[in-house]
């Protein structure tokens, strides 16, 4: 096979190779052990293929790559068009670095329904790698729905307390937020009599589409509403610590590593690249909103007596600095945004991995439930720490870069929305050093903690990536955001266009 | 009236009709020469056979396109379409049925009979273009529903049924028939082409719209829409699981293909905001009324009132994209439907004792398969991509944003959102809850086996790979205006003020 033909092949590989494997599985026979093997075996051939995309990634250009477009239903106008930019292909390299661990996570702690754990897990991988590369908007809605119902299981099926309503709860404001989108593409469908991302943009751009003036106020409120709602963003986040305090630790994982990307992800693909008008007059709230989610989520975090529901709105927190970065309309901004969505992905999800090994032993989530951890998991306290601080924004480590160009793009934008942004990376220092010492430090205040064993050889075999990938984008960003960077220079094309319009007059 | 003798092709357009109404004669002939005790699975066999065979004369009549006894029944890619759909969802309710009538013990072979009869009247809806035979042909597919919704016998409730469905329906029937008199009286005539070009010619009088209230209000209480569907939720309660099926599958597909030769080749005068406000509330009605459910059969009554009104969206919308939006709706909603209700009545055992929504709790542990399948047909009916629920709704609210009705769309999706809800409760109940109590879930035999896997199958199809249905549906709709394009064009009917 010709490099030509592969690179054409190649997203509908990644995107269905999980699919695959997940037939594969349902007719496995039950026996546990060995559909855990196939499951990492399908999960990490993923990882493997989709690492051609950054391999033969053309780095200078910023256009689409890796194309694939054929038609799929002739009426509507629907077409399997498949490809990845600078942004969309690291999303998709999150995804399927993310699966693996998930799976190693999931070893042991999954026990009951094995088989049907990992299914959800392999659709909802495909599903999500759908969301990153289709560039025709039925199929990103096709696959946009489809994340749901795998999520929503594995949160009802497999979750712990109010599972059921966690679950409800996210499928329901998920559902409606993107029914309001559907309406938009509908909309956008009978005007132009197309569903193809590029086609529409140029077709708004030179204004081609009948009554887009009138209308167009609109429609970015119907992508973007569903969007914030998967972000979250404030004041859209109730479902979020409900979600994640309740599902599984890989449910936990994939839904802050992955699925809350899809909206920012959105956000910058959608809302940016159809309607820059719009997403420039509308910008001063949603960077309000960011912000008070930044400040908000930080704060809460502060004082969450529970260690997943502290991690969940420092993730609320975090996704707060993608969306101010992405509305700040600059080219760092937007560089910085992208970096902190991978980095967020990476290092939230290993905190929710060490987190869910804590419950793993303890059945309890409760920081008060521990402390003096340090001296009976030596090794497991060193990850965390190492985890923290890169969650923190400690130089060397993935969060510092991301947010430090998030802000520079901020201040560049606005200087109060920068010096509001930066008291959200003290108050993350606050509270994650805050959670460590209290969960680490000082002497065993529980009986049951003396004798809780290290880490087991799967989870440090899930760790490990976790943290080398944090330390390797902390130290050589410059792999991540030379793709990155011309991906978002392509994306701010029409918005210097405006700019240099405003500057002009 | 050229010809005074019907020709050959004139029964081959009605071939199908008479195949069905064949094998439901043969049924009851065989009935009393079989033991009393006797299993009726024969019977069933042989209408199987009979449905089968009324398909592939469904198929056959698709060769000889043209009309038939004096005008009265057309043959086009439009009744084609309507007689597939209905003789194969006969021939699924008959798989369903085989089990269902054993565990229930209900050993009466005119049930199988009845059917067949029920499907005659329903083809004839499809291809009838004479008022008064499309009448008939109504009465037909009611009366033998009527007597199929009672067929529980020693139940309460299914006599219940029976009897509301008979009293209500007939007094709808009786609104119809009025209306066709008055129509009648307006324009001289009872056929439809006649009819549409008296309408375009002479204007329309008062008189017509009454008539179309008149006879909506008679078509809307066979498809279940508000405000002329408080019987369904008692009735389906009460009959057969496989009956109800077949009637809110068969009969609406039925009477959705009267409402579309009706309403768009009549062109009827002043439908718009007859619809318009019928779909909103058939939606926003069924379902808000189906949130509360504890009932499966109930819930899936409210659905199917809430699927009534996003199919009556479509008739709101431009014909061209309009009508093949409603064909295909009531496909896919008949693909998942009827396999839902398989799946309901095959958990129900005996005396349908399994209904309520507590009953489904881990179902999913119980009976993995079941469990699954029942999963594809909701997540389907709340509109999930590749399940032809999506594409159903896809292409009825494309059609209606195409004609401008962005309120009525906007009604639509957030219904479907709140649809959503009720469906996962079912959902859930069956992956999320422990099971509770000892319910014993039988094995999946061979001829559920086989309708469950034809329902599953259809409901994939047309969300995957919907163009060749959808097409096939373009054509039909296209055929279905063609008789008076020609008259519409030089005079197009001003938008009058009534209504």
């Amino acid at each position: 096979m010709t490099l030509a033909n592969l690179n054409s092949l190649i997203l509908t590989l990644v995107t269905f190779i999980p699919l695959a494997g997940a037939l594969l599985l349902v007719l496995c026979p039950r026996r546990d052990r060995d559909i855990r093997i196939l499951a990492l075996v399908v999960t990490l051939l993923t990882f493997a293929v989709s690492l051609h995309l950054p391999a033969h990634f053309h780095r200078s250009q910023g256009g689409f790559q890796f194309e694939v477009s054929r038609q799929w239903i002739t009426t509507p106008n629907i077409h399997y068009h498949m490809a990845v930019d600078g942004v969309s292909l690291w999303l998709v390299v999150l995804t399927t670095f993310l699966t693996p661990l998930c799976v190693l996570i999931s070893w042991k702690s999954i026990d009951s329904r094995v088989k049907e754990f990992f299914i959800l897990l392999l659709v909802l991988e495909t599903a999500l790698i759908g969301v990153f590369t289709s560039l025709d908007l039925f199929l990103f809605y096709f696959f946009w729905e489809a994340t749901l119902i795998p999520m929503a299981l594995l949160i009802g099926m497999y979750g712990h307390g109010r599972k059921v309503y966690a679950a409800v709860k996210f499928f329901l404001y998920t559902m409606i937020a993107s029914v309001f989108m559907l309406a938009a593409i509908l909309w956008l469908y009978a005007k132009t009599g197309s569903f193809d991302f590029t086609t529409l943009q140029s077709a708004i751009s030179h204004g081609q589409v009948a009554g887009f003036l009138s209308a167009a106020p609109w429609l970015f409120l119907a992508f973007f509403i569903a969007f914030a709602v998967k972000v979250p963003l404030f004041p859209f986040h109730t479902w979020l610590p409900d979600a994640h305090v309740e599902a599984p630790t890989a449910g936990s994982v994939m839904l802050a590593g992955v699925l809350l990307k899809m909206g920012t992800y959105g956000m910058l693909r959608f809302n940016l690249g159809l309607f820059p008008e719009q997403a420039r007059r509308n910008a001063p709230w949603i960077i309000t909103l960011a912000l008070v989610g930044i400040v908000y989520g930080a704060l809460v975090a502060l004082v969450q007596p529970n260690m997943k529901k502290l991690i969940a709105y420092s993730s609320i927190s975090h996704l707060g600095f993608v969306v101010l970065g992405i509305f700040s309309f600059t080219q760092v901004g937007l560089d910085g945004a992208v970096f902190v969505m991978l980095a967020h992905g990476v290092s939230t999800g290993a905190l929710f991995m060490l987190a869910g090994i804590l419950y793993q032993r303890r059945h309890t989530y409760e920081i008060k439930d521990f402390g003096g951890l340090a001296t009976p998991m030596p090794r497991y306290a060193a990850f965390f720490l190492f985890i923290v601080l890169a969650s923190a924004g400690l130089p060397l480590l993935n969060g510092f870069v991301g947010e430090f160009l998030v802000l520079s793009g901020a201040f560049q934008a606005r200087a109060l929305y920068g010096i509001v942004a930066a008291t959200g990376i003290i108050w993350s220092a606050g509270y994650l050093l805050w959670l460590y010492q209290r969960t680490f430090f000082g002497k065993i205040t529980h009986q049951e903690n003396q004798a809780l064993p290290d880490l087991s050889g799967f989870e440090t075999a899930a760790l490990l990536p976790a943290a080398a990938a944090a330390l390797l984008m902390g130290v050589a960003p410059l792999l991540w955001l030379n793709m990155i960077d011309p991906a978002v220079h392509t994306a701010l094309l029409p918005f210097s266009d405006v700019l240099s319009k405003v500057a002009g007059q | 009236m050229t010809q005074t003798i019907p020709q050959v092709a004139d029964y081959i357009r009605i071939l199908p009709e008479l195949v069905l109404a064949f094998f439901g004669l043969v049924v009851m002939v065989l009935d009393p020469l079989l033991d009393d005790e006797g299993s009726r699975k024969t019977l069933g066999g042989i209408a199987l056979l009979g449905a089968l065979c009324g398909l592939g004369a469904s198929l056959w009549m698709a060769q000889s396109p043209g009309l038939a006894f004096w005008n009265m029944v057309r043959v086009d890619s439009f009744s084609v379409f309507f007689h597939v759909l209905i003789t194969a969802i006969v021939a699924v309710v008959i798989l369903t049925s085989y089990e269902y009538m054993a565990v229930q013990r209900i050993r009466a072979g005119e049930y199988y009979g009845l059917i067949l009869f029920g499907a005659v009247g329903m083809t004839l809806m499809s291809s009838a273009v004479e008022l008064v035979l499309i009448f008939i042909a109504l009465e037909i597919s009611s009366i033998s529903s009527y007597v199929l919704a009672g067929f529980r016998r020693r139940e309460a409730s299914s006599s219940e049924s029976s009897l509301k469905y008979f009293l209500l329906g007939s007094f709808a029937t009786a609104f119809f028939l009025y209306g066709v008199a008055l129509m009648f009286g307006a324009t001289g005539s009872t056929n439809i082409t006649a009819i549409s070009q008296a309408l375009q010619a002479k204007g329309v009088p008062r008189l017509a719209y009454v008539a179309v209230a008149l006879m909506f209000v008679g078509l809307g209480f066979k498809v279940a829409s508000a405000p002329f569907h408080v019987w369904t939720p008692d009735v389906y309660e009460g009959a057969p699981a496989p009956i109800v099926a077949l009637m809110s599958t068969g009969s609406k597909a039925a009477a959705f293909a009267v409402l579309l030769r009706v309403m768009f080749e009549i062109n009827t005068p002043g439908r718009f905001w007859l619809i318009w406000v019928s779909a909103a509330l058939s939606m926003t009605l069924g379902n808000l009324s189906a949130l509360v459910q504890d009932n499966v059969k109930r819930l899936l009554a409210y659905s199917s009132i809430a699927h009534a009104g996003y199919l009556l969206v479509a008739f709101a919308a431009q014909p061209g994209p309009g009508i093949s939006a409603a064909m295909f709706y009531t496909a896919s909603y008949a693909a998942m439907n009827v396999g839902a209700f398989a799946v309901v009545s095959h958990f129900a055992g005996a005396e349908e004792r399994y209904v309520t929504l507590a009953d489904y709790a881990g179902l999913g542990r119980r009976s993995p398969l079941l469990a699954a399948t029942l999963t594809i047909f909701l997540l389907s009916l709340i509109g999930i991509p590749i399940t032809g629920g999506f594409f159903a709704k896809f292409y009825v609210f494309s059609a209606a944003l195409k004609s401008g009705l962005v309120w009525l769309t906007l009604i639509g999706l957030l219904n479907s959102a709140i649809g959503a809800y009720y469906y996962l409760r079912i959902i859930v109940m069956m992956y999320m809850r422990e099971p509770k109590g000892e319910i014993t879930v039988r094995r999946i035999p061979a001829s559920l086996g086989v309708a469950l896997a034809l329902s599953v199958l259809a409901t994939l199809y047309l969300g995957v790979l919907p163009g060749r249905v959808l097409d096939f549906a373009l054509r039909s709709a296209t055929q279905l205006m063609q008789p008076h394009r020609a008259a519409i064009t030089p005079a197009p009917t001003p938008p009058v003020g009534t209504m």
